[in-house]
């Protein structure tokens, strides 16, 4: 909203810099975005044009002599309207004009010019404002414009405007009034009346005209009849006002209504009289109705939107925007007035899906109905004096509203106690006057009317709100409430397995959760699962939710890539998101990227499948979980994976995660990825970290080299040895992978270095031969394995 | 035989004052001392001497023995000294060549904010809570007074996926969550930080980014306690000079609402073009929550009253590492991630 200063000292009596009030009104909740002079230029003068010469070398340029009173300045200018005797806008040197333009005195193909010549663009008026002699050149003041004197004061633009970001709750501020109210409470001021008295002519309204009101999404209707309007430029505090307000000026009726939308709040709409068949019709829409709005653009419209109609067709959508048949044309005569309250969510549903108007915007945050007869004779008043209307006698009304004030119940205690601050309740009631509240106090209890213009205030919160904001806040004195002793509690296991990959030396990612639609898929190998996409995204690269984190890990792994970073090792924890029929979820995961060098301590090792398969391994058994998982081939590979290098890790018998190498087709280099489900996987209970008695008695260690088929898997043999040797065996590790001479092709040789100990004896040669022999029956017989000679 | 034995004596002394290593003393002592040395030869030849003598004689050798044994004795310690010297020098390194690295990797700037944020809060006796980042309209809207068509909702520009389902625009929808969870309608002390979503990029918004959210239902809540608790939060965060404002304001679901401003942490109020010449940084939203919310969530708002902030996260940890791009925070270049591989600096807490 943007607050012409001029505008609502016509009903509030301030003096106050802009600035100040600016920041007096951020004080009591109405943030400003910006808070300066309308024209924002100094060292401007009226001159007038006292000799007109072309450029001697310019086809465009004159040369001109400008009296601005005190003295008569040379001046290039190259607008094409210039000319002797021409009142004009002269910048002298030294001036300033918006966007940091300093005029200095100079020499403009070799002619000495000290100022310049302004249009109204170079004064800063946004260009919707200029008319079509204004964007062609400078401005050309009025004949009778005073030489020497402040053009801006002749011109009435000696405005300042503050451009408030209002919070969506304040729908009373969006007019002049309200902003006069609000100042008024500020700085303890009465609000001025508005003028509203007008004459009326012998007829009525309602002999000619009906109204019939066919949806309950309208409150009240009022219409008033003019006549015999003459259609003319508005006078310059009008058009003046409303650029201030960021209103385009169009000729005086239409301004009329504009003026007075911003004066009250209350939009209006002026139909032509004599394009309407005597009545005007509120009803919802019919499905795929069409309706031409005032801007040329042909609307589809719903069954939700609230039209209005002359009873054959649409002729408005209701609150948010007339249509073009029925506007008012410079010929227009007899006008038919609109002053009425539609459904807030109706439009506001209907101008978000069609169009925002500064209409719509008032009527979505709600009206006073009282309003709704105040700007309908208020217009009545403007038109007669501005427009020289006949006003109709009578009014056509349709009124379902209460107009009294609300009433509110609080107590002094209540205030007191949600503010933690004793307030004076002579302060107290203060602050209500000050709002233009009347109340009535009976004890500790005030009876507060609330007049409807502050259609925000409903319950005594609101009331609480009010007199913190009046009577200020700042010296509450901050106390910590006093609260029962108790620990808190966190989410502890995510902060230690962030730990635990941080110390296996691996860096924390932030990464976005929106990925393309391609993306999303990836990494994924159950089909049935669908990706959830927005249904409205702002860019195609971040329009589906990721089922998998390892799709933004590869981003950025290609993003540090990019950027020569060639030694990556990042993780997440984060969410995942799946839709399985109708059920939509999420799921923790946690996930991470290797590729390049991998440093950990002081050693570093190129990154293959044994060092991302040992990082899940530790992460695991520092959860918990040693000896219950297992990496097994992968029944379904998914496409980014290499088929020879993945593999699903699996926990007592369910898969929790996989790992894997990044398929070729993807990328050359060696990148290396684990996802695992934290949600599936914490859910797995783990024993107790419990002390194991060290056996006193020696460990004995044995070496073993079996020659097996390539087929056979570590973790085949290793189950066997570990079968056949029983609780003896304590420790078995491979420490040789062999293939080439002496060893058949098809075949490989595994060796295993093997311990054995007991608890209660020294293991004698023989018992450990006893077990050797045994292992290597077992492997024989189940693996065909064959002692490696 | 006496003359011969001072003769010796003095021979054995040059010779041992000579020495220039352990082996070219050892030698000496052989010489002189071994079995076949010859003070001890002299020993063994004092048979021939007449019994007068040999108790004289006798003496006189010990004498020189245990002397010469000092000597040596005391040569050898110097001798090892030096020979350690050498070694010493011999092993003298360049201490200013590189060092073997011990590596870790680190956290993020983000999650460091909220650990730090969690460790307070739970220090105080708050619960972390969490709730799902893919919501539901009822909770992220609705329960909080946000009925659909409600002008505020413009405030928050939404990722829907359904018309019911959306990527939550606000963690405050853990506030309606944690409320009706709490079947017994016993008292709430809770924080939940999480990642939150709007429709919304530019330089200085991201369309998904870090909140964290407090909420306080009890008997008697006031302002006040809202105050004091930013007050902690804000001081332990951004100093402990800093100052708060409480600016009237407007949210569905906090009534009477506040926006928090936190005097200006690095020009401490004079103003600078962090805040933007106005000595004060818009941090925070707050209020009461709104008798509504607690009604809709099954809390009694004539007996419980409650408070309710939520702020940034992505901010902080900008103000805090002085990140001046948001987007480096989602960007995760591994040689900005690596740099927050250490421990914060503690500040002082002033409770």
């Amino acid at each position: 909203m943007k607050l012409s200063t001029n505008f609502v000292k016509d009903y509030v009596d301030i003096d106050v810099e802009v600035k100040k009030l600016a920041e007096d009104m951020t004080g009591v909740g109405n943030e400003y975005d910006s808070a300066e002079k309308l024209i924002n230029a100094t060292k401007l003068i009226v001159g007038e044009v006292i000799e007109c010469e072309m450029h001697p070398d310019s086809d465009h340029l004159h040369i001109c002599k400008v009296n601005i009173g005190s003295e008569i300045l040379n001046i290039v200018c190259g607008a094409p309207n210039v000319r002797k005797g021409l009142k004009v806008i002269v910048a002298q040197v030294g001036a300033e004009l918006p966007g940091d333009f300093k005029i200095k005195k100079g020499m403009i193909r070799g002619q000495e010019s000290n100022g310049m010549l302004c249009s109204m663009q170079e004064l800063g008026l946004e260009s919707k404002f200029l008319t079509e002699a204004d964007k062609n050149g400078i401005h050309e003041l009025p004949s009778n414009a005073q030489v020497g004197e402040d053009p801006i004061k002749q011109l009435e633009l000696d405005d300042e405007v503050i451009d408030f970001e209002l919070t969506a709750n304040r729908g009373d501020l969006l007019s002049i009034l309200g902003m006069a109210y609000e100042i008024g409470a500020i700085y303890d001021k009465k609000v001025k009346p508005m003028e509203v008295s007008y004459s009326e002519n012998k007829e009525n309204i309602n002999d000619t005209f009906k109204l019939n009101i066919a949806t309950d999404n309208c409150s009240i209707f009022l219409s008033k009849k003019v006549k015999n309007v003459t259609i003319k430029e508005s006078p310059a505090f009008i058009k003046n006002r409303l650029m201030a307000s960021g209103i385009r000026p169009i000729n005086n009726v239409v301004d009329i209504s504009n003026y007075v939308m911003l004066e009250t709040g209350q939009p209006l709409h002026f139909y032509d009289a004599d394009s309407l068949k005597g009545m005007l019709e509120v009803r919802m829409a019919n499905e795929a109705e069409e309706l031409t709005t005032l801007d040329g653009i042909k609307r589809n419209l719903s069954k939700d939107d609230i039209v209005i109609s002359d009873g054959t067709r649409a002729i408005g959508l209701a609150g948010v925007m007339g249509g073009l048949d029925t506007e008012i044309e410079d010929t227009t005569k007899n006008i038919i007035i609109e002053s009425a309250i539609f459904d807030a969510i109706k439009v506001r549903c209907t101008s978000k899906k069609i169009l925002r108007s500064e209409a719509s915007s008032r009527f979505e945050k709600g009206l006073d109905p009282n309003r709704t007869y105040l700007a309908i004779e208020r217009a009545c008043h403007m038109l007669e004096k501005y427009a020289d209307a006949e006003i109709v006698g009578g009014m056509a009304k349709y009124d379902t509203t209460s107009k009294e004030d609300k009433k509110i119940d609080i107590t002094f205690k209540k205030i007191t106690d949600i503010l933690g601050l004793n307030i004076p309740k002579e302060s107290i009631l203060d602050a209500f006057r000050r709002l233009g509240f009347t109340y009535e106090v009976k004890q500790d209890m005030i009876t507060v009317s609330v007049p409807t213009r502050r259609i925000d205030i409903s319950i005594p919160e609101d009331l609480i709100e009010e007199v913190g904001r009046i009577y200020g806040v700042d010296n509450i004195e901050g106390t910590l409430p006093v609260m029962p002793l108790k620990p808190g509690s966190y989410d502890k296991t995510t902060r230690q397995i962030r730990n635990k990959m941080i110390d296996l030396g691996l860096n924390e990612t932030l990464s976005y959760i929106l990925v393309n639609d391609k993306e999303a898929k990836q990494f994924m190998k159950d089909d049935k699962i669908g990706t959830l996409k927005l249904l409205d995204p702002l860019t195609e690269e971040r329009n589906t939710l990721r089922a998998s984190i390892l799709p933004s890990l590869y981003k950025i792994y290609e993003y540090n890539i990019a950027r020569n970073v060639k030694d990556v090792s990042i993780f997440e924890i984060g969410k995942s998101f799946y839709q399985k029929d109708e059920v939509y979820g999420e799921e923790r995961k946690l996930s991470a990227l290797l590729s390049g060098e991998y440093n950990l301590a002081m050693t570093s090792k190129k990154v293959d499948f044994y060092v991302i398969k040992g990082i899940v391994e530790e992460i695991l058994d520092y959860l918990g979980y040693v000896g219950r998982y297992s990496f097994m081939p992968l029944k379904e590979i998914p496409q980014e994976l290499h088929p020879g290098q993945s593999a699903e890790i699996n926990l007592n018998g369910e898969m929790i995660g996989l790992i894997g190498k990044i398929h070729p087709k993807k990328t050359q280099n060696d990148v290396f990825v684990f996802e695992i489900n934290l949600d599936k996987l914490l859910s797995k209970k783990t024993g107790k970290m419990k002390y194991k008695e060290i056996s006193k008695y020696p460990v004995v260690k044995k070496d073993l080299s079996m020659v097996v088929g390539k087929e056979i898997t570590n973790e085949e043999l290793q189950k066997q040895i570990k079968k056949a040797a029983g609780s003896l065996l304590v420790g078995s590790k491979v420490f040789d992978l062999y293939t080439g001479s002496n060893i058949e092709t098809g075949k490989k040789s595994m060796s295993y270095s093997l311990e054995f100990n007991a608890d209660d004896r020294t293991l004698t040669d023989e018992e450990i031969n006893q077990l050797l022999e045994k292992i290597i029956a077992n492997l024989e017989k189940t693996l065909g394995a064959e002692l490696r000679k | 035989m006496k003359e011969q034995i001072e003769k010796m004596k003095e021979l054995a002394k040059e010779e041992i004052v000579k020495a220039e290593d352990l082996q070219s003393l050892d030698m000496v002592r052989v010489k002189y001392l071994g079995k076949k040395g010859e003070l001890t030869a002299l020993l063994r030849g004092m048979g021939a001497l007449s019994p007068e003598e040999r108790p004289v004689v006798g003496e006189l050798v010990n004498k020189v023995r245990d002397e010469l044994e000092d000597l040596m004795n005391t040569k050898t310690e110097e001798l090892e000294e030096k020979k350690l010297q050498q070694k010493l020098e011999e092993e003298t390194i360049d201490i200013t060549l590189p060092s073997s690295k011990v590596r870790r990797g680190s956290k993020h700037p983000v999650n460091r904010i909220i650990e730090e944020l969690e460790d307070l809060f739970v220090s105080m006796g708050y619960d972390v809570v969490d709730g799902p980042e893919l919501e539901t309209d009822e909770y992220c809207f609705e329960r909080l007074n946000l009925p659909k068509g409600h002008p505020a909702r413009d405030m928050q520009d939404t990722f829907y996926i359904t018309t019911e389902y959306l990527l939550r625009t606000q963690t405050s929808s853990v506030q309606a969550r944690t409320m009706m969870a709490n079947k017994e309608k016993t008292p709430i002390r809770v924080i939940c930080p999480g990642k939150t979503y709007r429709r919304d990029d530019d330089a200085t918004h991201s369309h998904q980014f870090g909140q964290i959210e407090g909420l306080v239902i009890d008997e008697g809540i006031s302002l006040a306690h809202l105050k004091g608790t930013l007050e902690v939060f804000v001081r332990h965060m951004l100093g402990k000079d800093s100052k708060l404002r409480f600016r009237p304001s407007y949210f569905p679901f906090t009534e009477p609402s506040y926006e928090v401003d936190v005097s200006c942490f690095k020009c401490g109020g004079k103003g600078c073009n962090l805040c933007k010449q106005t000595g004060w940084i818009e941090i925070l939203g707050s209020g009461m929550v709104h008798p509504n919310v607690l009604k809709m969530n099954g809390y009694d708002p004539e007996k419980y009253s409650g408070f309710a902030f939520g702020t940034g996260l992505d901010r902080l940890a900008m103000f805090k590492y002085g990140i001046t791009d948001i987007r480096l925070l989602y960007a995760n270049d591994v040689r900005f991630l690596s740099q927050f591989d250490r421990k914060d600096n503690e500040q002082e807490r002033r409770i």
